[in-house]
C-alpha cells in the first residue's frame, strides 16, 4: 500500500466509531468589532503600538510624505506600479536578493489594513511588487488608503484572495525570544514606516 | 555541518554528558528529569520570569475581547468538525494543491518524512538548507537525518539558532531558549557563531537588541544563499490549498521568499476546512502564544506563484502517530491543539522544572498528552511517566484556545498507563506518578497547603460560585492567599473536592478505591 493509502485508511478507521448521522452542533464565530467612527485612529494608534512611525498625508501631499520618510542618500527600490514618483528609486525588475540586500528602502501600497490589530496586509499586486522586495531592505514605507482599512480581522479574511500570495503585517520585525521581552528588528525590515493617506 | 556537538556550558549545568547531547532519546523519565531540573536555580529564576512575563501579556490582550470566550467555542468546533471527516479535507486540499502547481507527499512517520526532504534537497544539488522553526521537522528529528546525509540544516528562528548553536534542547514550543538568559545567549553567540559561518561581534554585549542584531547579520548571508528552504506550516487551508505560517522575526517570510524550492512538513491534523476558518484561528493564536493583537508577520501561499517566490512546492503530509491519537475517542481533542504554547505558561509544574524534563519536543501539558497519544502507551518509561506530570489544576483547560480539556485527557491515560502494566515487575505507571509528584514540588508541604485550600476552595464554590465557565465548569472568581495572582485576570475552573495526593493517601494509590495500581 502506498503512504497514502495507508494513511487515509488509518484515519478511516479511527473515525470509524464517528457516527455520521449526527450532524455536529453548529458553533457561529462571533463577529469581529464593528467599524465605528474612530476606524483610521484606531488603526493609527494600533499600528503605532509596535512602535512603528506613523504618519498621515493628503493625496497630494503623499510624494513629499514618502521622500521624507527616506533618509538622504538611501538606496530605494520600488515596485513596477507604485504610482508615487520616488526620485532615483530603482524599479524592481527581478533584482536578485544580494541586489535587493544593496538596498537600503523599499516603498509599497497595501491591499487593506486591520484597525483591530493595527495590520497591514499586502497581497502583491503591482502596486506592492513581490515579496522578497518588501522584506529584504531594513526600512519599510508602506502607503495605505484610508478607504483600505477594516475593522477586524474577519472583514479582512472575506475581502483577501487566498490564491494570491499574502503577508500580513503587524508592526517591524521583532523576536520575544531573548527573555520573552519585545525586541524590535531581527531579519525583517528592522523600521516600518507607515504613510495613511487621508 | 561543523557545529560542535556538545555545549560545555551544558555539561558543566547538568553533569552527565550523557543527558546533555541534542536529542531527547534516552532521556531519563520525567521525575528523574525534574529533580535534576529542580537543582538548577538559573534554569528556574529564567523560566519563572519569561513565563511569569508572557502570562501578563497575555491576559491583557484576552481581556480586550469580550467575545473570547465564544472564539475559543468557534475555534474547537472548527477543528472538531474538520478532524471528524479528515480523510475528505485531506483529499481536497491534495487535490487544491497539486491544481495550484505544489508536489505533495505522504509520510507515514518519521522516517519516511526525512527521506522526503532529502531526496529534494539532493535533486537540487543542496549541501545545506534553511528552516524556520517547526514542530514537526523537530518532532521528526529531520536535522540529523539530513546531516548524516551530509546536508546541513540551518535554523533560523532566534531562539532555534540559540539552541542549535549551544548544541541544547528545545524548552519551550513558542520559545525554545527559554531556559537561557541573555548573558548565557551572548556567551553562546560569542564563542559558537565562528563555527557556523559569520561570527559575532568582538564587542557583543547582552542587550537584547545587540543580540538579535549579531543574528540578523549571521543569517543573512546564510538567507541569501540558500536554495532549499524547510518550513512547517501553522495551518493547511483544504478548500483553497493555502498554507499558512505565523511568526514574528522575519526568518520565516525569508525562507519562503527567497530560495528556489520550498519543502513544508504538514501534520495531518494542520487542515483547516475553508479559507473563512482561518478567521477565528487567525484571531486566537497571537493573543495566546506571544501575548500579542497580532504577530509581526503571517504569510499565507497557494502553492506555486509565478514570477514571486519559490518555483519549486513541496508538501509533505505527514502522520508519524497523529492516527493513533484520532483512535482515541478522549485523546483525539489533543489534535486541535495550535501549537500556541499557552498552557506551558501558566502550568505550575512546567515552571519548576522546565521543558526538558518531559523528554520530548512537545513539553508542558501538551507534551503530557500528546506524546502518549502519538506513541502509544506501554512501551517507554519515560512516555509513560508523563500523565503523571500534572497536578491536574486545570489551568491549562483554562487558558487553551481551542478549549482542549487537558486534565481530562490525562486522568484517561492514568487509565491507560496502568493498565498497560498490569502483571508487570516493572514499578507501574502510578509508582512513578508518586515520584514524579515529589520530585516535581520541590517544597512539598507548602503544595499540600495549596491543594488542601484549593480543594476547599472548590467545595465553597461548588455551592456558591455563581461564575459559571462555558461548559459548565463552576468558576472561582479571585482566590486568596498564593493563588490570587493567578485568578486574578482569569476565572479558575473550580477544583476538585479531592487532591490526587489525597486520593492517594485515602485509597493507599489506588488500590483500595477499586482501581487495581502497581506498589507505591
Ligand atoms: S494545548 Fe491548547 S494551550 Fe496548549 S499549546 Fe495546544 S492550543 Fe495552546
Amino acid at each position: 500500500m502506498s503512504a497514502r493509502e495507508e494513511i487515509l485508511a488509518r484515519v478511516r478507521a479511527a473515525l470509524a466509531n464517528v457516527d455520521d448521522s449526527v450532524a455536529p452542533e453548529e458553533v457561529p464565530v462571533p463577529a469581529g468589532r464593528p467599524a465605528g467612527d474612530d476606524l483610521v485612529d484606531r488603526f493609527l494608534e494600533r499600528v503605532a503600538d509596535y512602535r512603528a512611525v506613523v504618519k498621515t498625508c493628503t493625496a497630494r501631499g503623499l510624494a513629499k510624505a514618502v521622500r521624507d520618510a527616506l533618509p538622504e542618500g538611501a538606496r530605494v527600490v520600488v515596485p513596477a506600479r507604485l504610482g508615487i514618483d520616488v526620485p532615483g528609486a530603482v524599479v524592481d525588475d527581478g533584482l536578485t536578493a544580494a541586489d535587493l540586500d544593496a538596498c537600503d528602502a523599499v516603498v509599497t501600497a497595501a491591499r487593506i489594513g486591520i484597525a483591530e490589530t493595527g495590520t497591514i496586509v499586502l497581497d502583491h499586486g503591482d502596486d506592492q511588487g513581490r515579496r522578497a522586495i518588501s522584506l529584504v531592505p531594513d526600512l519599510h514605507v508602506c502607503v495605505v488608503r484610508r478607504d483600505q482599512v477594516v475593522a477586524d480581522v474577519p472583514d479582512a479574511v472575506a475581502l483577501l484572495d487566498p490564491a494570491r500570495p499574502l503577508t500580513w503585517i503587524s508592526g517591524p520585525s521583532a523576536t520575544s525570544d531573548i527573555e520573552l521581552d519585545r525586541v524590535e528588528g531581527v531579519h525583517g525590515p528592522r523600521t516600518l514606516h507607515v504613510l495613511l493617506v487621508r | 555541518m561543523n557545529t560542535p556537538r556538545r555545549s560545555p556550558l551544558r555539561s558543566e549545568r547538568r553533569g552527565d554528558p550523557e543527558k546533555t547531547s541534542g536529542t531527547f532519546v534516552g532521556m531519563p523519565a520525567f521525575p528523574e528529569a525534574a529533580s535534576e531540573a529542580l537543582l538548577d536555580p538559573q534554569l528556574r529564576h529564567n523560566l519563572s520570569h519569561a513565563t511569569g512575563t508572557i502570562r501578563a501579556k497575555r491576559s491583557n490582550v484576552v481581556a480586550e475581547l469580550p467575545e473570547w470566550e465564544d472564539l475559543r467555542l468557534a475555534g474547537a468546533a472548527v477543528k472538531d468538525a474538520t478532524l471528524r471527516s479528515l480523510d475528505t479535507h485531506l483529499l481536497r486540499l491534495e487535490e487544491q494543491l497539486t491544481a495550484n502547481g505544489a508536489t505533495v507527499h505522504w509520510a507515514r512517520d518519521a522516517a519516511e518524512a526525512c527521506a522526503i526532504v532529502a531526496e529534494v534537497a539532493r535533486s537540487h544539488g543542496a549541501d545545506e538548507v534553511v528552516k524556520v522553526k517547526s514542530m514537526a521537522t523537530q518532532e521528526i528529528g529531520l536535522n540529523e537525518a539530513l546531516e548524516a546525509e551530509g546536508i546541513a540544516a540551518w535554523e533560523t528562528d532566534l531562539a532555534e539558532l540559540i539552541v542549535q548553536l549551544g548544541d541544547d534542547l528545545p524548552s519551550h514550543i513558542l520559545v525554545p531558549a527559554i531556559h537561557r538568559n541573555r548573558a548565557e545567549i551572548r556567551e553562546i553567540f560569542r564563542t559558537r557563531m565562528a563555527a557556523a559561518g559569520r561570527p559575532a561581534p568582538d564587542d557583543l554585549t547582552d542587550d537584547p537588541a545587540a543580540l538579535a542584531g549579531a543574528a540578523r547579520a549571521h543569517l543573512r548571508e546564510k538567507f541569501l544563499r540558500a536554495k532549499v528552504a524547510v518550513s512547517g506550516a501553522n495551518f493547511a487551508v483544504a478548500e483553497t490549498g493555502t498554507l499558512v505560517v505565523v511568526e514574528s522575526e522575519g526568518n520565516g517570510r525569508m525562507c519562503l521568499t527567497l530560495p528556489e524550492v520550498l519543502v513544508s512538513v504538514v501534520g495531518i491534523e494542520k487542515v483547516l476546512p475553508t479559507w473563512a476558518s482561518l478567521d477565528p484561528m487567525l484571531r486566537l493564536l497571537p493573543r495566546s502564544s506571544t501575548g500579542e493583537r497580532m504577530n509581526p508577520y503571517t504569510s499565507t501561499w497557494s502553492g506555486v506563484t509565478p514570477g514571486d517566490g519559490p518555483r519549486e512546492v513541496h508538501v509533505v503530509l505527514l502522520d508519524n502517530g497523529r492516527t493513533n491519537a484520532l483512535a482515541d475517542q478522549v485523546g483525539r481533542q489533543a489534535l486541535r491543539c495550535i501549537r500556541c504554547s499557552a498552557c506551558l505558561n501558566v502550568c505550575p509544574v512546567y515552571e519548576r522544572t522546565g521543558g526538558h524534563a518531559y523528554g520530548s519536543v512537545y513539553p508542558g501539558p501538551i507534551g503530557a498528552i500528546l506524546n502518549p497519544l502519538l506513541k502509544g502507551v506501554g512501551n517507554d518509561p519515560q512516555t509513560d511517566s508523563l500523565p503523571y506530570a500534572s497536578s491536574l489544576c486545570g489551568a491549562c483547560f483554562e487558558v487553551c484556545p481551542v478549549r482542549i480539556d487537558i486534565p481530562e485527557v490525562l486522568v484517561h491515560l492514568r487509565s491507560q498507563v496502568v493498565d498497560a502494566h498490569r502483571g508487570d515487575r516493572r514499578p507501574s505507571g502510578e509508582s512513578l506518578a508518586m515520584k514524579g509528584a515529589a520530585y516535581t514540588f520541590s517544597d512539598a508541604r507548602r503544595l499540600e497547603r495549596a491543594e488542601k485550600a484549593s480543594s476547599l476552595a472548590g467545595r465553597v464554590l461548588e455551592r456558591f460560585g455563581r461564575t459559571r465557565l462555558p461548559g459548565g465548569r463552576a468558576a472561582a472568581g479571585r482566590l486568596p492567599g498564593p493563588g490570587a495572582a493567578w485568578t486574578g485576570a482569569r476565572d479558575l475552573p473550580a477544583p476538585p473536592r479531592e487532591s490526587f495526593r489525597a486520593w492517594w493517601r485515602r485509597t493507599s494509590g489506588g488500590t483500595s478505591g477499586g482501581r487495581s495500581g502497581g506498589t507505591p
